[in-house]
């Protein structure tokens, strides 16, 4: 049974396609998305166009997943948002990205994370000659000067995290994978953020691991109210706990829909969850359609 | 015996001397991943523009504010002329940047403050110290003092990097800059901030050094005491730079003295560097380099 929560959840999310006429309804001027990127264009050293027209909404408090296969662009859009690009010579080069209602395209980093969009990127990344606790810490960067505050939402984390409080003092070089992606949420969790961008947690971790970092990014989308874009090659698992999906191929937004919808297409079917109805195909098959299919986008 | 401790203890306190040169490459290289060939550069133009206001009848507090000031206002600009345009470039330009940076420095300095060597004193005699000399050991009071500035200096440095929110930051971009980045930490501020200290700790090692040797144009030159306290020390180890230079310090006088003779002198000059290469075939990374961590 779903809960009136996740109802919500579900009707928000679906509400979010709002650029296609027949759901635009009243509700729409009340729950105003948080995130809308607009046709962006990412180029990496002047000349690799990697971004083509991408465009896509995520509604205040959901959890929307982005999907798609090794680089289909899920990273660059992340970082397009992050504004982090310049670092890795990449830019966006058309189109605008909007926050909270105000445009963050151009926005320093630094600014960007302060008005509430912190991304949790690929690998983790976490500092490893820090320890976990000053690891933690410097998420909480932006907010130095609210020392309690801070203080608390240390807690907080080892509230969400209760194994990371017996490594607080380990350096995050020494620890565990799994510790680590929780590390790399909880020191964005420190941020306070609005958004949170999750770059494929589940990389490299034990089935049941991902089923627990996505159980507790879940919570933290219902308790915390932190809204949620996941990028993830993992489809079956990002569509369990993801209300909505945008599919990314070769660059581009080629599909998007509720998480139910997406379940059920033949395609998603086929090609990122590995089941088909449609009788056995061979492996080239596959492959050749799908190269096909990538020239065509 | 006397004598053994008298040459260990006037090594220890030279070589205090040269970890102070030492550190102010450690902080930039940590910060914004350059071998800063401009430090010497640095310590020229610091010491120059102190000891040229002092000469002018300033007080020393007010001329050592000055120039400190002058220091931050040049480690603004490097960041807005040099490093922000070159972000993202590999560290080879960087370093080329750095180059061009000195001979910048060295002839602003020079041009504004004339190429004269100026003497220059602190009110600290360069005498021994009568307590230990009482004792049968030659130390001098400058070094003492020196040394215990150097102390000082060191331990505010430790705290700050452990103990605030900025000096972790600065331990987070020197790690993984684009991850700092993406929690909030503006690399631009960092990068001002660590060009700032490491321009106070240039003031500070050309106040020192210049007290010792005047204030000249071959004052840049300390740089190549420094060198062998880096490599011997890892590169980006503070602690790493305090460590190898007191041992530079007293094994260079320890060899001069009791293996100078059999090859005929001058070991001091060599020996830090005979050091070093042993050092650099045993442990690339230095002594308290960092190693990258590796789970296996
Ligand atoms: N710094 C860069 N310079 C040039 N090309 C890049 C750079 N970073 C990524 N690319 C290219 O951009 C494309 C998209 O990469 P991106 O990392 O965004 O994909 P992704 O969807 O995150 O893939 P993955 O699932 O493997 O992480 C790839 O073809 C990649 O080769
Ligand atoms: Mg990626």
């Amino acid at each position: 049974m779903l809960k009136r929560k996740e109802l919500r959840q579900e009707s928000v999310n679906r509400r979010i396609v709002w650029e296609k006429p027949f759901f635009l309804g009243v509700l729409i001027v009340v729950e105003k998305p948080l995130l809308i990127v607009n046709n962006i264009e990412v180029t990496y050293e002047h000349v690799i166009k990697v971004l083509k027209a991408v465009s896509l909404v995520v509604p205040e408090g959901g959890m929307v997943a982005l999907l798609g296969a090794n680089g289909a662009g899920k990273s660059t859009t992340l970082k397009a948002i992050s504004n982090l690009l310049k670092a890795e010579r990449g830019e966006v080069t058309k189109g605008t990205i909007e926050f909270d209602g105000m445009r963050i395209d151009l926005m320093d980093p630094a600014k960007v994370v302060k008005r509430g969009v912190i991304q949790i990127m690929e690998d983790r990344r976490l500092f490893e000659h820090l320890t976990v606790e000053r690891d933690l810490l410097t998420g909480a960067y932006t907010r130095r000067r609210e020392k309690a505050a801070v203080k608390q939402d240390l807690e907080m984390v080892y509230h969400y995290f209760p194994g990371l409080r017996g490594r607080r003092n380990t350096k995050t070089g020494y620890i565990s994978g799994g510790e680590k992606q929780m590390v790399a949420i909880g020191r964005a969790l420190m941020a306070r953020p609005k958004l949170m961008l999750l770059d494929e947690p589940s990389v490299g971790l034990a089935p049941l691991l991902v089923r627990e970092i996505f159980d507790i990014v879940g919570t933290l989308n219902r308790e915390q109210k932190v809204t949620i874009l996941l990028a993830e090659q993992n489809v079956a698992m990002a569509l369990q706990i993801a209300g909505y999906g945008f599919v990314m191929e070769n660059g581009r937004v080629v599909l998007d829909g509720d998480s139910q919808t997406l379940k059920d297409n033949e395609d998603i079917k086929e090609f990122y969850l590995g089941l088909t109805d449609i009788g056995k195909k061979s492996y080239r098959d596959v492959k050749r359609y799908k190269r096909r299919k990538r020239w065509v986008a | 015996m006397l004598f053994f401790l008298e040459v260990i203890l006037s090594g220890l306190l030279a070589g205090v001397m040269y970890s102070l040169v030492a550190i102010g490459f450690v902080l930039i290289l940590k910060a914004s991943g350059v071998f800063n060939f401009a430090q010497g550069a640095m310590v020229l133009f610091a010491a120059l523009t102190f000891v040229c206001l002092l000469e002018k009848a300033i007080p020393f507090w007010a001329a050592f504010f000055i120039t400190l000031a002058v220091m931050i206002v040049l480690a603004v600009a490097i960041e807005r002329i040099v490093l922000r345009p070159l972000v993202a470039k590999p560290p080879i330009i960087l370093f080329m940047a750095t180059i061009g940076l000195a001979f910048f420095l060295e002839g602003l300095g020079q041009g504004i403050w004339g190429a004269d060597v100026h003497g220059l004193n602190i009110g600290i005699p360069d005498d021994p110290f009568e307590w230990l000399m009482n004792k049968g050991i030659l130390i001098s009071q400058f070094d003492l003092v020196a040394a215990f500035i150097a102390a000082i200096l060191v331990t505010v440095l430790v705290l700050f990097f452990h103990k605030t929110a900025t000096g972790t930051a600065l331990m987070a971009v020197s790690d993984d800059p684009e991850a700092a980045q993406s929690v909030g930490i503006s690399l631009r501020w960092i990068w001002v901030i660590t060009w700032s200290i490491s321009g106070f700790v240039a003031l500070v090692a050309g106040i020192m050094w210049g007290t010792r040797l005047g204030v000249q144009y071959s004052l840049s030159l300390i740089v190549l005491k420094a060198l062998p306290v880096l490599i011997l020390g890892g590169f980006e180890s503070i602690a790493g730079a305090i460590i190898a230079g007191l041992i530079i310090g007293a094994s260079e006088k320890l060899a001069d003295v009791y293996i100078g003779p059999y090859v005929g002198g001058g070991l001091e000059n060599f020996f830090p560097y005979f050091l070093a290469m042993v050092f650099l075939c045993f442990r690339p990374y230095g002594l308290f380099g960092r190693e990258a961590i590796e789970r296996v």
